[in-house]
């Protein structure tokens, strides 16, 4: 601020915000380097990753399954409609299974999961942060990015691709529910059509994208978790901020893969 | 004269314009009870923190059984942890783990030492703290404050250290049972043989524990004597932290 009381310098207020950003993305890399170089190397600790399985995993299910059937079913409506204005509706089931295995079964799943795993697991750091526990792993000679990030970095890559997997089955399973129930399509036919158009690559887009918003996932649950300030506001804004940068991470890192992709005709 | 333990020379650290500390000195010899006193921000845990190398000081050195330890990473810095106990103002358990588990951490986790055997470690250092073993399957939470406190000081122990950090053992708890930690601490300290150090501004805990007391007042240690010195310490500041007098040379915190 300036102490005249004149207006402060707009270029100043630009430059410090600008310096802050570079300084919290080049504190953010280093965090990911540190992170991945534990997950990768040995020792692991297989109840840790075991334990942060079930939790991102397994119990993320039931939401990444009602979102990919409500989606699924949305797409293929829109597509009828869509395709109907120009008497190209019998394409519903292609269109449905190629948007739900490159694109939605995968950006679902990661933005289900910023929501629910990234806010927290930032919750959960930042609680042991304030009370010490972080502290008190340390002296215990655990070291915090072995014993608690790395198994979530871990964990969220091996079954975010999983669940993606459940995602796209269940998302086209939404399209052909629609299609069959409410635009009188033949099951057969629908079923037959989704899996002529169905290709392994169209699969495996999907799947490499969710390795991707595993790591976005829980990298940024540790990361604003473990800088987390004293206090229920501290960790509050904590899980705030982790489940907002994740969610537009991953929607960035979706764009970009997505163009990687077709430059490379996959 | 014996090699102190753990030394602090001129240990300095700031936090932005925040001159925390200014040069502290101390150290305690092997088997000694130190109090640290100080009021709310004095500095008191930054210190327990650099000496416990959670946090590196701007200047100065820690030296840990003779050895220079200051910026010590890796396995150095472990070698040293593994013969440190630490007890923090809230316990710090950890709440996904049981009573048991949280006391033998560093046997489960950095020795790898079988499940059964740690438990069994667990349940006799559980003992030791007048704990029974109905608890060891309890989770934190499920447990009152004051065994919350006496967990934490069996994670402490369980290692047989040859030095324990106390950061404010007696606080949030009731005077009879901030007691009956004080004696625990006591008799733990003294069965282990261990040095320690503990700060604290509770002073009925700091006369029974210490045989040593130094104050830290602004990022110094300003005074340092045998505990039944500290009424005749000839200091004011540390006449008035003793009788709790809001007026003197100390300005409250407020």
């Amino acid at each position: 601020m300036s102490k005249s009381g004149a207006l402060p310098n707009p270029l100043a207020w630009i430059g410090r915000g600008a310096i802050a950003l570079f300084a919290e993305i080049g504190r953010l890399i280093i965090y990911s380097g540190q992170v991945m170089f534990s997950a990768l190397t040995p020792p692991w600790n297989l109840t840790q990753i075991g334990k942060q399985m079930v939790a991102i995993g397994f119990f993320s299910l039931p939401v990444v399954g009602l979102s990919a059937v409500f989606i699924g079913a949305a797409l293929a409506l829109n597509i009828y409609t869509g395709g109907n204005r120009f008497g190209a509706e019998q394409f519903v089931p292609n269109i449905v299974v190629l948007g739900i295995t490159r694109e939605l079964g995968a950006t679902i799943t990661g933005l289900m999961l910023a929501g629910r795993v990234t806010a927290g697991i930032a919750a959960e750091i930042g609680a042991m942060k304030v009370t010490e526990q972080i502290d008190a792993l340390k002296t215990l000679s655990a070291n915090p990015f072995r014993y608690l990030y790395a198994p979530r970095f871990l964990a969220a890559c091996i079954t975010l691709p999983m669940l993606v997997l459940v995602a796209d089955i269940i998302g086209v399973m939404g399209g052909w529910l629609v299609s069959v129930y409410g635009l009188d399509f033949d099951s057969t036919t629908y079923i037959r059509n989704t899996m002529d158009f169905l290709t392994m690559e169209d699969v495996a887009v999907g799947l490499i994208k969710a390795v991707v918003f595993g790591a976005v996932i829980a990298i940024m649950g540790c990361y604003q978790g473990s800088k987390s300030s004293a206090g229920a506001t501290g960790v509050g804004r904590a899980a705030t901020l982790s489940m907002v940068g994740a969610a537009v991470l991953v929607l960035a890192a979706n764009y970009i893969m997505s163009t990687l992709f077709v430059n490379i005709g996959l | 004269m014996t090699q102190p333990i753990l030394e602090l020379k001129d240990v300095e650290k700031s936090f932005g314009s925040n001159h925390v500390l200014r040069g502290v000195n101390i150290d305690v010899a092997p088997g000694n009870s130190l109090v640290v006193l100080g009021g709310s921000g004095s500095g008191k845990s930054v210190m327990l923190k650099n000496a416990l190398g959670l946090m590196s000081p701007d200047s100065g050195r820690i030296l840990f059984d003779g050895e220079d330890v200051t910026h010590d990473q890796g396995k150095e810095r472990e070698a040293m942890r593994a013969r440190i106990g630490m007890l923090f103002q809230s316990g710090a358990l950890f709440d996904s783990l049981t009573v048991w588990e949280n006391v033998a951490f560093r046997l489960l986790n950095a020795e790898k030492m079988k499940r059964a055997e740690a438990k069994d470690r667990a349940i006799a250092t559980l003992k030791k703290v007048r704990l029974g073993a109905s608890v060891a399957d309890l989770r934190p939470a499920e447990i009152s404050g004051g065994m919350q406190k006496r967990v934490a000081l069996a994670r402490a122990i369980i290692t047989e250290p040859d030095l324990i950090f106390f950061d404010e053992p007696t606080t949030g708890l009731d005077p009879i049972t901030a007691d009956a930690i004080n004696d625990l601490i006591i008799e733990q300290v003294k069965a282990l043989g261990a040095a320690s150090i503990s700060i604290t501004h509770d002073m009925a805990s700091a006369r029974k524990i210490a045989d040593e007391i130094a104050m830290l007042y602004e990022g110094e240690i300003i005074w340092r004597g045998p505990a039944d010195q500290i009424d005749n310490s000839g200091n004011d500041h540390v006449d008035q932290f003793v009788h709790g007098r809001a007026d003197g040379p100390i300005q409250p915190a407020l």
